[in-house]
């Protein structure tokens, strides 16, 4: 599985209740959380994003709450992927879960740049920035979790036992 | 190699001898939470799937607190979507108006959690119940759903950063002070996947309100839990109110962590978490009298909405007026608290102060409703998180606290030391 696409940047502690802030929890439509995803941090996120584009931020990335509105909001928004250097526990169960893509990859996260073209390969875990021709390797996920994501998420996995 | 307190939860409820760190799981939950906000994408995730029971109707529960009483039409259409799934499973601890409170003060209260247990909650505070001596953390809906269908969740074993608290804290230092101090020393990411785990002789001086703060807090600095030994404060409040079976754990001798911090509680002072972050900590020394003005102060929530926390903010709220300006909201974090702090004359201290006392609600904390700012405002909060936006607008500040600070600053109109107010 791959996927391709401009990369939207952000810094250290991207915290959840700017992903999604909390006065939409009055929702679990996945397109309506899409409709405010980042706004407090970037206003223009969502007018900007394209479907298959990439995230990529420095530490911590998702700390805060539980909220699993978050990987959804921006997994609805059209982003196929976020790269970190690391991830907040909680969101990385739940991105997880619902199947949205993630990678630890301190390099790429500090040197990948607001706008370049990026690649990312999940079998082998090697992320190409396309404008820079550089290429990472980011941390494979454990087989544990890669047959979760095998069978569909969390839900199937648990079911199918 | 011996394990830690949290790892020995974990091995118990895999059926396994022992575990160590990195170690993938699946263990034996025996409570699963959601709350208004996260259990409707819970149940939206347990019927596309096909599930159509519960593996244990009295190990779930869901409190409705978030946006509660139903602020808006769609925060009353998620809390009826819970309320038809809670009767159609037959959900017996589910906390609807009336019997609700802030979750992470009612299960303990409700001796739905104890010394032993192992928790999953779709709420990061979840983490909270590590105060009893319970394994306990935050994950999302899913991980709720999953738990609700199985009884069981997946873990990576943690490893552990061990803190080991001394001395006796001086009059005004809370449980908030502990671990504002700490998530200031490690960072928002200091124990990230980590256990905290605390210990040492000045934990007889911290009550049960101290400890489920600091353990309230341990998501604050990434940590999957935080977690208490069990002692005599732990056993006199849940001897008689745990419903489960309490078991409990100790650290072994040779159990491996990767950091150990002293901390001496007779050094600390009251300290405050500047925006946007909660490691932004100072203590009241470092803030000059009239350096943050503050235009609200909100004393409650999962962190201090307990009855201690009340007691102290009464104290010192007691025979003074709320600053010219200044709202001050204080939310008791449960119908219990709520009327005990009524029969020892606390909500009367705070109305004749200029407050006003709200029902239970987690409201003013997400920025949901009860006390939303303005661009531009400030506040002062028991809460537990500062981030941009967290209590309304995307410019306004929210700088962290103690109750005794939180009340010491409504009453003065700027962040205040407690001891610094005239008699």
């Amino acid at each position: 599985m791959k996927a391709q696409g401009t990369v939207h940047k952000y810094g250290d502690n991207v915290d959840t209740d700017v992903i999604i802030p909390a006065r939409y929890l009055n929702t679990s439509s996945h397109s309506e959380l899409a409709s405010h995803c980042m706004e407090d941090i970037d206003i223009d996120f969502t007018k900007r994003v394209k479907k298959g584009d990439i995230m990529v931020a420095e530490k911590n990335f998702g700390c805060g709450s539980s909220r699993e509105h978050a990987p959804i909001a921006i997994k609805a928004s059209g982003i196929s992927c976020v790269i970190a250097s690391t991830f907040a526990r909680i969101f990385y169960r739940n991105s997880i879960n619902i199947g949205l893509p993630i990678l630890e990859c301190e390099a790429a996260s500090k040197e990948i740049k607001a706008g370049d073209e990026v690649s990312v390969d999940f079998d082998t875990g090697i992320i190409t920035d396309i404008t820079t021709g550089k290429t990472y390797q980011a941390e494979p996920f454990p087989p544990f979790i890669q047959s979760i994501i095998a069978d569909g998420g969390l839900i199937n996995h648990v079911t199918k036992k | 190699m011996g394990m830690t307190m949290s790892q020995k939860i974990l091995a118990a409820h895999a059926d396994l001898d022992s575990v160590k760190a990195g170690q993938l799981i699946e263990a034996k939950l025996d409570m699963v939470l959601g709350n208004d906000i996260t259990s409707p994408v819970a149940i939206n995730v347990f019927n596309d799937g096909g599930a159509t029971q519960v593996f244990d109707n009295t190990k779930i529960a869901m409190v409705m607190d978030h946006f509660t009483p139903n602020k808006d039409i769609k925060a009353a259409e998620q809390c009826a979507q819970v309320r038809r799934f809670a009767n159609k499973y037959d959900i017996k601890n589910y906390f609807d108006v009336g019997q609700m409170g802030i979750e992470h003060a009612l299960l303990p209260e409700k001796g739905l959690v104890g010394p032993g247990s192992l928790c999953i909650g779709a709420d990061s505070h979840t983490c909270t119940y590590g105060a009893l001596g319970a394994f306990s953390t935050g994950v999302g809906s899913t991980d709720m759903a999953a738990g609700m269908i199985s009884g069981k969740a997946w873990f990576k074993v943690p490893s552990a950063v061990k803190f080991v608290l001394t001395g006796k804290p001086s009059k005004y230092i809370s449980g908030k002070d502990v671990i504002l101090h700490i998530i200031g020393m490690i960072g928002v990411d200091g124990a990230l996947y980590k256990s905290m785990e605390f210990c040492g002789d000045g934990l007889k001086y911290l009550n049960i309100d101290d400890r489920l703060c600091i353990a309230n807090m341990a998501i604050e600095a990434g940590a999957k839990n935080g977690i208490f030994p069990v002692d005599d404060i732990t056993r006199e409040y849940t001897n008689g109110r745990f419903k489960g079976e309490a078991k409990e754990y100790c650290a072994d001798d040779d159990a491996e962590y990767e950091a150990e911090y002293i901390i001496d509680l007779s050094k600390l002072r009251p300290t405050v978490a500047f925006p946007h972050l909660p490691e932004n900590a100072r203590t009241v020394d470092e803030i000059g009298k009239t350096e943050v003005k503050i235009d609200q102060a909100v004393i409650g929530s999962c962190t201090n909405g307990r009855i201690t926390d009340l007691r102290a903010a009464a104290e010192i709220m007691k025979g003074r007026k709320v600053a010219n300006g200044v709202r001050c909201i204080v939310i008791p974090a449960t119908q219990s608290v709520y009327l005990q702090a009524m029969r020892e004359g606390l909500l009367e201290t705070f109305i004749e102060a200029g407050a006003i006392v709200s029902t239970p609600t987690c409201g003013p904390c997400l920025g949901g409703y009860m006390g939303i700012l303005a661009k531009g405002e400030r506040a002062v909060t028991t809460t537990n998180r500062n981030f941009v936006g967290r209590m309304g607008h995307v410019e306004s500040e929210v700088y962290l606290a103690s109750p005794a600070v939180a009340a010491a600053s409504a009453v003065t109109g700027y962040i205040t030391d407690p001891a610094a107010l005239k008699e």
